[in-house]
């Protein structure tokens, strides 16, 4: 919409007689080229080689521009994504005051006089990602600490594809699976007043499905510790256990946080496993054995239902999803400043 | 750590340990035989549990997998539910976008391994490509929603096959071209300066030599990104793939349902028999998953093979 | 290999008048039994200096390299020789960071004017590496490719025969052209190396230590074909053999660093004899009678 006003809006004169000449210069310089190697060509031309061939300098000129438009279509990918969200986001706050949307603690989209405070979202969100890091954080700091330190190379040939195998199920199996099994399971055994829905359930398994980001992250921080430090701390008599833990993990910690921001990332915008198995029941609460709607569950459950577009429902999920975006950005941009620090460091 | 190697350090020498060195030996490799034990058991919880759920899927679902179930259409009866539009809907996405992805990906990285010079544009575009790759796959939905499905629409069909392939090869482009970068980063700087003295242009080089070379290694990175495509839901919802659609999809405008949503849909249904159904769908779209990376598997030692 | 009738070819071809005949001449028999390139060109160096990024490796370097002739590059490691020859043929500005200053000539052709393209040069003036680097390709392809793409329309079999055999290696790969050129000795990969730098049928041919990864066969092989290559190419070969440099070169020129952290230089440059026998500067009498490390 935006890009077809521009073009049919007319150019001021001078700016047009501008491009045309200098066009017409590039032409002009173009042809002259081709004649020079024409004619070289002529000259240095036998039978059996035909090294002059125009053919082959214009491919190269042309490949050249397409592999850049491939490379820059990620830029207008980013742009894209900038441009849909806040064209939809301003949409939203013409309707919703800002400070509503940032202080409210009630989300009510769907009913006749609405209130949208994020925080209520927000909390689902960050409830879920709480159990799920706690569950990724042990688990996959521990498995990087095997795989760097313990694990044989067999091993880790076999571990880590096997664990990689875990980011690789798709979200609504997870999802499936908390929802099917998981939450009947702890309802069975510890937890009798569970409700179907809940945040714990969900953020278990997500916390099972980051386990790869952290430990594939972590592991690469630890592994790259140099060898001289593990070695100083044998030689003082330190068992594996204590070189490992006391040494190699301190010397990988800022690896190792990028890590867990990674992580936290990847759980905010997780949704396949929230959506089925965490509810959607937007509530403000930090209690994980209640029914939640995270910011992405929130976003599903308009999308799959049959809304308008221009409404303010349907501007209401780019809003949320462009919270969700800023809240992710930011946290991928910590971590790349981490990872960025431990390369320097070594 | 410094405190007991200080310790240490005093006792050498001494026939016997000092008063201050507590520490004994055995209850320290005790511990350390302990701490084996469980970064061992985290390393393999994770694929316990992945056990877990596969045996629980399969339980679930195969007994109610059938020919009728592949080639049925879904029904409001569970036990009539089918999933044949939505496996012909998935497979239709994975070709288009392996079509769309597979090329821009490559070409992408072609460009900022072998020409792009090392400015500060070209380091922007790198940033950005790493952190696309972080964006969550829902907001590639929105994403998909207000260019493809709204914006243009009139070209799209709006809620269509397209929209969904374009919208997944925007989403995995990022990984593709990572990975095909790591391959190429992996050939050596001798094979391009062997054919550029040649007198061949750098497209020469890079179509004749580094390609062939990359691709085995660019290939197992775009299958696993393919096979990442085939999973997505989330992105598909937003982009309006239809969750009960009663005609099998023809052409690329046509409106289609996927595998992942069409377990989705089950899954949300209160009835247990269409959590029956979920499962057995789940079991097909692992199935297909598998099929996908063996493939990925099978081409690449292909490829190995020859070169 | 008929030198004579080569050289006799290109004459013919040379003269502008008679080339249409030629030209008939030549199609009426399917393929000519040798290949006609282009004439030898000399190479004009002035004032050239190299950098890596901010780091100057060689300054000031000025010599008249002759066609049909073998320039021999000595000098102890690390002043610059390798620099030097890729500024040759516009492989040096091929590393990221890398440029060159100054004025190189081929005949009479600017190589770094602002027009000339850096692929046609490097068509005219081929590079043998230190390092022999094969393409992951069949040793048949090896020696094809780059006349493929250089737009050869002659019978590939014989020019990959003709360019195999030059290179001395013709009777040890004549059975196993479809195997992998990965799949030769070192020696022997840098042999295939030469052949396919021949095959493209370049003015001028680069050599980096041809001969530092071969054995003293290979090496007595490729100091063979030396004599016939220069009939047909200018050959500029970086050394550290003094007796191989003293053997087959016409011409040779001595880099030097006088002071650590210096840009290396061309310290001497002159007729073989007369650098080998009775040199202008002590360093140089010092270095090729082995008198420093
Ligand atoms: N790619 C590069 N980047 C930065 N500096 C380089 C690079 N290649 C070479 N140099 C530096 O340039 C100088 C000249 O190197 P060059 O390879 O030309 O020496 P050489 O005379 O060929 O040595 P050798 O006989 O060992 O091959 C050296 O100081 C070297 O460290
Ligand atoms: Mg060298």
């Amino acid at each position: 919409m935006i890009v077809g006003a521009d073009l049919n809006r007319p150019l001021p004169l001078w700016k047009s007689a501008e491009m045309r000449l200098s066009c017409g210069y590039a032409v002009l310089l173009e042809v002259q080229k081709v004649a020079i190697e024409a004619r070289r060509g002529q000259n240095s031309g036998t039978e059996v080689w035909h090294r002059e061939s125009r053919g082959r300098y214009l491919r190269e000129r042309l490949v050249k521009v397409v592999l850049a438009a491939c490379a820059y279509l990620s830029v207008f990918t980013t742009i894209g994504i900038v441009l849909v969200l806040l064209f939809e986001t301003i949409n939203f706050f013409r309707q919703v005051s800002i400070v509503e949307f940032f202080t409210s603690t009630t989300w009510s989209a769907a009913f006749a006089n609405p209130q949208f405070g994020i925080m209520v979202l927000a909390s689902g969100t960050l409830l879920t990602t709480a159990v799920a890091i706690a569950v990724a954080l042990p688990l996959g700091l521990l498995a990087a600490i095997y795989l760097s330190e313990y694990a044989s190379t067999g091993m880790r040939r076999w571990l880590k594809p096997a664990l990689e195998v875990l980011a690789g199920v798709p979200t609504i199996v997870y999802g499936f699976f908390a929802l099917t099994f998981l939450t009947p399971l702890l309802k069975a055994t510890i937890l009798p007043g569970l409700p179907i829905f809940n945040a714990l359930s969900a953020g278990l398994i997500m916390g099972v499905m980051i386990i790869p980001t952290i430990a594939s992250v972590s592991e690469d921080a630890l592994y790259a510790v140099p060898r001289s430090l593990r070695e100083g701390g044998y030689a003082l008599g330190a068992t594996k256990r204590e070189v490992a833990t006391k040494i190699v993990v301190p010397a990988a910690l800022s690896g190792i946080v990028a890590a867990v921001i990674l992580g936290i990332s990847r759980a905010i915008g997780e949704t396949m496993i929230v959506a089925v198995a965490a509810g959607a029941l937007a509530q403000l609460t930090l209690n994980p054995l209640q029914s939640v709607q995270t910011m992405t569950a929130y976003i599903v459950q308009v999308a799959s239902g049959e809304t308008a577009t221009g409404t303010l429902t349907f501007s209401t999920i780019f809003a949320v999803g462009a919270a969700l975006f800023v809240m992710t950005l930011v946290l991928n941009i910590i971590a790349y400043l981490f990872v960025r620090r431990f390369r320097e460091t070594y | 750590m410094t405190q007991s190697s200080t310790r240490r350090t005093q006792t050498e020498g001494r026939p016997e340990p000092g008063a201050d060195f507590r520490t004994s030996t055995s209850v320290r490799y005790g511990l350390d035989r302990l701490f084996t034990g469980l970064v061992f058991i985290a390393t393999i919880i994770g694929l316990i549990v992945l056990a877990v759920l596969l045996v629980d899927v399969a339980i679930d679902g195969i007994p109610r997998l059938s020919w009728d179930f592949i080639t049925s259409f879904p029904s409001s009866f569970p036990d009539n539910a089918g999933i044949y539009p939505a496996l012909l809907g998935s497979l239709w996405l994975l070709a288009l976008t392996t079509l769309i992805s597979v090329p821009l990906g490559i070409g992408a990285a072609i460009y900022l391994e072998e020409y792009a010079p090392d400015s500060r544009i070209n380091r922007l575009i790198e940033i950005n490509i790493s952190n696309l790759a972080g964006v969550p796959s829902i907001i590639y939905g929105l994403l998909g929603l207000g260019i493809f499905v709204n914006f243009l629409g009139p070209i799209t069909g709006g809620r269509s096959i397209i929209s969904g392939a374009l919208t997944l090869a925007l989403l995995i482009l990022p990984v593709i071209i990572i990975a095909a970068r790591e391959a190429l980063r992996a050939i050596p700087n001798a094979v391009r300066e062997g054919g550029m003295a040649l007198g061949a242009t750098r497209w020469e080089v890079i179509r004749s030599h580094l390609l062939p070379m990359a691709l085995p290694g660019a290939l197992t990175g775009t299958i696993l990104a393919l096979s990442r495509a085939i999973g997505e839901t989330a992105p598909l919802i937003v982009v309006g793939a239809a969750t009960f659609i009663t005609f099998a999809p023809e052409g690329p405008r046509d409106a289609y349902s996927a595998l992942p949503i069409q377990i989705f849909s089950w899954v949300s249904q209160p009835q247990a028999g269409f959590a029956v159904a979920a499962a057995a769908g789940i079991v097909v779209l692992m199935a297909v998953l598998v099929l996908a990376n063996s493939f990925a598997i099978w081409l690449r030692n292909k490829y190995q093979r020859r070169g | 290999m008929d030198s004579e009738k080569t050289r006799k070819e290109r004459t013919l071809s040379e003269d502008p008048e008679r080339r249409p005949e030629v030209k008939r001449l030549q199609s009426r028999q399917p393929s000519p039994p040798v290949a006609t390139g282009s004439e030898a060109q000399g190479i004009t160096i002035e004032g050239l200096s190299a950098f890596y990024g901010s780091f100057k490796a060689v300054t000031d370097a000025s010599m008249n390299i002759q066609a049909n002739k073998v320039t021999a590059l000595i000098g102890p490691s690390g002043c610059g020789k390798s620099t030097f020859l890729r500024c040759l043929n516009r492989m040096h500005e091929v590393i990221p960071g890398a440029r060159a200053e100054g004025c190189v000539r081929l005949g009479d052709q600017d190589i770094y004017a602002k027009g000339s393209d850096p692929v046609k040069i490097r068509q005219r003036v081929g590079m043998v590496f230190q390092k022999p680097n094969p393409f992951s390709k069949s040793i048949y392809e090896n020696v094809a490719w780059g006349a493929r793409i250089n737009g050869y329309r002659g019978n590939m079999d014989e020019l990959v025969e003709r360019s195999l055999r030059q290179a001395a290696i013709w009777d040890e790969v004549k059975d196993r052209l479809k195997e992998s050129g990965m799949g030769l000795s070192g020696g022997q990969q840098q042999r295939l190396c030469i052949a396919r730098t021949l095959a493209v049928e370049p003015e001028v041919i680069l050599m980096d230590e041809p001969a530092s990864a071969l054995d003293p066969v290979s090496t007595q092989k490729i100091e063979d074909t030396m004599e016939e290559l220069k009939k047909r190419y200018t050959v500029v070969i970086v050394t550290h053999n003094m007796q191989q440099a003293a053997r087959i070169s016409d011409y040779t020129g001595f880099f030097y660093i006088e002071h650590m952290g210096d840009p290396g230089r061309l310290w001497e440059f002159d007729a073989t004899d007369k650098i080998f026998s009775n040199p202008e500067r002590k360093e140089t009498e010092d270095y090729v009678t082995g008198r420093f490390g």
